[in-house]
Parts: C-alpha cells; structure tokens; sequence
C-alpha cells in the first residue's frame, strides 16, 4: 500500500468536495431533515401519552446510527461514481495505482462522511431535542465500527455491480443499502419480522449492530454477543465482498469494460 | 540499433468470437517513435489498453524494460503515461489539482516545481488556475499531454493526441513532442489517421489491419514496398482491402 498514491486520490474528492454545493448539500441537507422529521415524531410519540421505553434514544439514536451504515457505504460507492461520471478511471488503471490502494481511498473517504455527517446530527439532536448522544459513551463505539465496516461491504458490493454493469446500474449507489434496511431492524426490535426473515436477519451484520445498540441506547447493557456476532459475520463478509470485487475487476479487464464503463 | 524498450510477443485480443488483436509482435527500441496505423477498429486503441494493463490479453507477453507486465505492473506503470484527445480529467477540478493529483498517484517529489515547469513547457500559465470544464478541446489535449510528461516516463502512448485539433494547436504539440522526445530519449508508440504527421514523427511504422500487422517498416519502406506514391495511398489501399481468413 502507498499511502502518497491514497493520499492522491483523496486529495481528488477534497477539491472535488469545496467547490460543489451541491454535493456539500447532499451530506448535510438530508440527515438534517431526518433528524428533524423523526424529532417530531418522537415528540408527538411522547406527546400522545405512546408508552414506548427510551422514545428519544429508540428513534434519534437509531436514525444517527442508520446514517453512519447509509454514508459508509455512499462513501465507496459515490467516489467510484465520481470516476465513472468524469471518464477518470482510465487515468486512474492505467497509473501505478492499485486495486486495494483505490478501495482504501473509497474507505478513508467513507469515514470522512461519516464523521461529517454524525457529528452535524449529534450536534443539531442535542441542540433541538436535548439529546446527547455522547452521554452514552464508549459502549457504542464497538457498533460504530461495526457500521462503518458493514457500510464498506455493502458499498464494494455496490461498487462492483455498477463497475460490471455500468450507468444503468448507477441508481444502486443510493437504493441498495434501503435494501437492507427492513431486515436490518433499524427502527424496531427483530422479533416484530416474520421468523422466515428474522432467520435471514441474523446472518446480516446491521441486525446485530442495531439490536445490540438498542440494549445500549435503552438498556445501557453492552450485549457482548451481538458485537461479536456482528464483528465475525463483518470481517467474513468484508473477506468475500473484496474478493468478489477483484474477481469483478479482473473480469472487466478481460471484457475491455474498465476503459468504457461511463460511456 | 539501441535494445528494446517494450517487447511485444504474440499479443491476442478476443472479445467473445470478436478478434480485435490477432497474434502481433513489435519492439519499441529506447528513444525510438513507433507509428501504430490502420483504419478505424484495426485493432490500434485496443493494443494500447493492453500495454497500459487496462485489458488483459487472452494471449501473449508485454515486456517493458525487462519485465512482465502482468507481474510487475506497478513498476512498470511508473514509468509510462498516455496521452490521448479522447481521454478526460476530472471536470471540477482545476487545471493544477488535476496535475497535482496525478503528481500524488505516480509518487513524484518538488510537485509544484514540475507542474510549473510542465505549464510553462506547454504555454498553459493561463489555464493554470482555469476548471477543467471550462477548456476548449486543444486546451484539453495540453492538459492531457501535460499529466502525461510531467512524470517523466520512459514511454509514451499516445493515442490520436492530435485528433480534431486546429493546425496551429498540432503544430505547437508536434514541436514540442519532438524537442521533448529528443532531450529526454523517450521511446513513443504513436497513432494517427493523419498520414503526414505519421512520417513526420515516426522512425519506424507499423501498419495494423483487422488485428493483424499488415507491413511494417520506415515510412519509405512502406511506400516502395506497395509502389505507392506516398503513405495516404498505402493506407487507402490497405484498408480497402478485404479481410482474409
């Protein structure tokens, strides 16, 4: 790994990213909203006399947390889409650049959304609806990880698709990770599924993530077994997911498809 | 004659039951201008996707200084860059950060000193500061040019880069890839439609058709060779030609 190569790419989103409002909007203006949104739901929940344990810390804590799994994964998928929109991928291949140097860049980039992204959500969640999401401390970071690195999977699996299957593939970038989202058990416990998809819902990392941050957020337990169920299906998922992407590569090279994919 | 820069050996592109390069060998001595020549889809843009390692071969060898591309690809990518008019930068980003990002992506030391050196070479001081989306096309083929030799490599691909360009525009490029060329011993694989331009700047030509390398030699060569009266004949007659099994 040649982190000045990294540092290339990220260098490349960094312009990219100051002088484009639009994109600055799309960090900030949907998570705001959101949170907003769901503010009021929360509030008209606890108004209506809801008895619902933890309102606040159930939906605002789990929104925070979903847009940590949904900009991780935007984080790859969009920076590979800013290639493919700008032809640049030629220049990218055809330089001494490496398959797992790119990903890592799509990565770094990925954290800098996200830490962007949850910091602005806490910040308005504490300013709007007095809730601190840092009082909880340090037994969500584990979860944050977590959602980082299942956000990286479903990103590389999106990059991969849309790298075989080129623009019309595109809209992935920002519908694939909702596919994951009702059996991810986001907003609600996993025993509200049907057993068929609870069944599914336990071999997916983000189910284990957000029942675990529901102990935390509500409970202030720290479920052990859920972080390590989560970290083991991550770390297997993450093996295989990159794999597939550099067997997805290697077969767009064969195809000619790297030096057309935008066309 | 000096030793061969890039050694190509048997070299076979098949798209499904499509044969884009069929079994072609070539060297590229150092210091030395290869012309690449044929007709539309003979086969020119596909061999130079291959020597870069943006589509693997289904058959044959590409050597570049001694090494394998297909296991030495960083090395070997360190040393070469390609310029095209069809290739594009970034649009959002500056004529500089463009530069400066690929000074980052080949690893080069003193990056402002190089592009500022490269930009005045190139006569772009005044679209140094300019958004890439605002170049006209002959602005476009300085830029791409310039990614190209600011990293100082050993070869060259450069694919049409003067295409659709204005004479003076070629011009300019033409001298200065000569000059270039000369002071630095840069060894160049060359394509272009214009057949003028081709003898100008090439010491050697080879003649792809259908995949296949059809004639090769001097651009005078060339020409005895077919009894032509010059290269635009040769190319007329060979691409009329029909293709055989």
């Amino acid at each position: 790994m040649n982190l000045g190569r990294i540092g290339g790419l990220l260098s490349r989103h960094m312009y990219l990213y100051k002088r484009s409002f639009a994109r600055m909007l799309e960090i900030f203006y949907w998570p705001f909203l959101d949170l907003v949104v769901w503010g009021f739901i929360t509030i008209y929940l606890k108004e209506a006399g809801v008895s619902l344990h933890g309102a606040v810390a159930f939906f605002l804590g789990a929104l925070i947390l979903w847009d940590v799994l949904f900009r991780s994964q935007q984080g790859v998928a969009v920076s590979f889409l800013e290639e493919m929109w700008s032809r640049n991928l030629m220049n990218l291949f055809a330089s001494p650049l490496t398959v797992g140097e790119y990903l890592a860049s799509t990565m770094i980039m990925s954290i800098l959304k996200v830490t962007a992204v949850a910091s602005l959500m806490m910040v308005i969640a504490w300013m709007l609806y007095s809730y601190d999401m840092l009082k909880i401390g340090l037994s969500l970071l584990p979860f944050i990880l977590n959602l980082v690195l299942s956000g990286w999977i479903i990103g590389v699996l999106t990059t991969s698709i849309i790298m075989r299957f080129g623009q019309q593939a595109e809209v992935l970038a920002w519908g694939m990770v909702f596919l994951f989202q009702p059996i991810s058990c986001v907003f609600y416990p996993l025993e509200v599924l049907p057993p068929i998809l609870q069944s599914i819902a336990w071999i997916i990392p983000p189910a284990h993530i957000f029942e675990g941050m529901r102990a935390v957020l509500v409970d202030g337990v720290t479920p052990i077994n859920h972080i390590l169920w989560a970290t083991g299906l991550n770390l297997f998922f993450f093996v295989v997911i990159v794999s597939w992407f550099y067997h997805t590569f290697n077969i767009c090279k064969n195809k000619g498809m790297l030096v057309r994919v935008g066309e | 004659m000096s030793k061969p820069i890039v050694e190509v050996r048997n070299l076979t592109k098949q798209f499904g039951d499509f044969t884009a390069v069929d079994n072609i060998s070539f060297d590229i001595h150092e210091g030395e201008i290869l012309g690449l020549l044929g007709p539309n889809g003979a086969g020119k843009t596909t061999t130079i996707h291959m020597l870069l390692g943006l589509i693997t071969p289904t058959a044959g060898t590409i050597h570049m200084f001694g090494l394998d591309l297909a296991q030495h690809r960083e090395r070997i990518l360190q040393q070469v860059n390609f310029s095209s008019t069809y290739i594009s930068m970034p649009y959002s980003l500056t004529v500089e950060e463009n530069l400066k990002v690929i000074a980052r992506l080949y690893s080069l030391q003193n990056i402002q000193q190089r592009i500022d050196d490269i930009i005045e070479n190139l006569e772009m001081g005044d679209i140094q500061h300019k958004l890439t989306r605002k170049l006209s096309s002959g602005q476009m083929s300085r830029l791409t040019l310039a990614k190209a030799l600011m990293t100082e490599p050993k070869v060259l691909f450069l694919d049409e880069p003067t295409a659709s360009l204005d004479p003076d525009i070629v011009n300019k490029i033409k001298a200065f890839l000569k000059e270039y060329q000369r002071n630095a011993g840069l060894s160049i694989l060359y394509t272009s439609h214009n057949m003028r331009e081709m003898e100008e700047m090439s010491n050697r030509i080879i003649f792809l058709q259908h995949g296949h390398i059809v004639a090769e030699g001097t651009s005078n060569e060339i020409v005895q060779r077919y009894g032509q009266r010059d290269l635009e004949e040769v190319f007329l007659k060979l691409a009329r030609e029909p293709k055989t099994q």
